[in-house]
């Protein structure tokens, strides 16, 4: 990694002056919005990331996997901080006090009234979920950051990694071959049978993929706005359109703000509802 | 002249007068039910919360293919 000065610097205000100049050439928020292999500090220079290939598959560090370690990074110290305030004495202070009020809130609120009596299996799981997703929300509103779960890919590995934990949920407590049964009624007919079942397992699949597209969209599209926003002062060619759109930019960022939150929240609480719904025997 | 673009336009409009109606509506029985007891204000807030996030969530699925649409064409 190595700072430089003009490599990619070039591109990015060349665009701006390109789409001020060609009005219908909106290249510059996608620019901003997508993965690259550089992390752009404007007007002070760019950080040039690694770039591997290996066997074929492109497996370099692009600017969403730099962000995700440096997430992963920031959780692990915190909660190592959080649980060594624990030593010393059963009632936390300070920091581990915040992190305390998160964790009963995720589990009383959360994961308890959902999947009820076995809900220490999976709480760990849903409490990385909520605290990964909540930091990666906040730390796309942070100037010069990127917000990864913006990207599609981080967010369908999400929904597939919990749908493989509510798929397990349910095997696991009503054993194979009764957990696929129970997906159909019973005492149906043979011929809707034939329609029933893919319809069934096709309905297994829709859940995660809302999930994944409901937290993507949410955060994708508060970003188009603020850039587009901000973007209106450089295809109008004024300076006094800056305050109104600073103004309406800020508004949306305070929006984001609250959006980020919630989104967390229902991707926690709606995983946690799909391994309630395995876990209980619903027919 | 590129009709993507014209669609995309047409299709975001549709998709806020969906989401609209849907969490007016929301909105709506909410409030009636706050009115009609106080003192269950925060329970009918938290789900009122949930279930706009949820309608939103069923719109952002029109607007993603309004934007593919618009950057594709």
């Amino acid at each position: 990694m190595f700072l430089s000065q003009n490599v990619n610097n070039v591109a990015v205000v060349d665009s701006l002056k390109r789409a001020a100049q060609n009005n219908s050439d909106p290249s510059w928020i996608m620019h901003h919005v997508l993965d690259g292999h550089s992390i752009s500090f404007e007007p002070f220079g760019t950080l040039l990331l690694p770039q591997f290939h290996i066997f074929g598959f492109d497996l370099s560090i692009t600017k969403h996997v730099f962000f995700i370690f440096l997430i992963a990074a920031i959780l692990i110290l915190i909660a190592l901080l959080a649980a060594r305030s624990y030593k010393k004495s059963i009632i936390p202070k300070g920091f581990a006090n915040l992190f305390e009020v998160l964790i009963l809130f995720v589990r009383d609120e959360i994961v308890a009234p959902s999947i009820g009596k076995g809900y220490e299996t999976y709480l760990p799981y849903l409490l990385t979920l909520f605290f990964f997703i909540l930091l990666s929300n906040l730390f796309g509103l942070i100037p010069y950051s990127v917000t990864v779960t913006g990207n599609i890919a981080v967010t369908a590995a999400l929904a597939s990694i919990s749908f493989v934990v509510t798929q397990f949920a349910g095997i696991k407590s009503h054993g194979t071959i009764k957990y696929f049964k129970g997906l159909v009624p019973s005492g149906m007919p043979k011929l809707i049978l034939i329609i029933i079942i893919p319809l069934e397992i096709l309905g297994l699949f829709t859940k995660p993929f809302a999930l994944c597209i409901r937290l993507f969209a949410n955060m994708i599209a508060g970003h188009i706005v603020i850039f587009s926003l901000l973007g209106l002062i450089f295809i109008m060619h004024s300076i006094y359109v800056a305050p109104v759109s600073v103004g309406f930019a800020l508004f949306i960022e305070l929006l984001e703000l609250l959006v980020a939150v919630i989104q967390a929240y229902i991707f926690t609480m709606l995983t946690a509802l799909f391994i309630g719904m395995s876990v209980h025997s619903d027919h | 002249m590129n009709l993507a673009w014209l669609a995309a336009g047409i299709g975001a409009g549709l998709v806020v007068i969906g989401a609209g109606i849907g969490i007016g509506k929301l909105a709506a029985s909410a409030m009636d039910s706050m009115g009609r007891q106080p003192e269950a204000i925060s329970p009918i807030r938290t789900a009122m919360i949930i279930a706009a996030a949820l309608i939103e969530g069923v719109s952002f699925f029109g607007l993603v293919i309004c934007i593919l649409l618009a950057f594709k064409a």
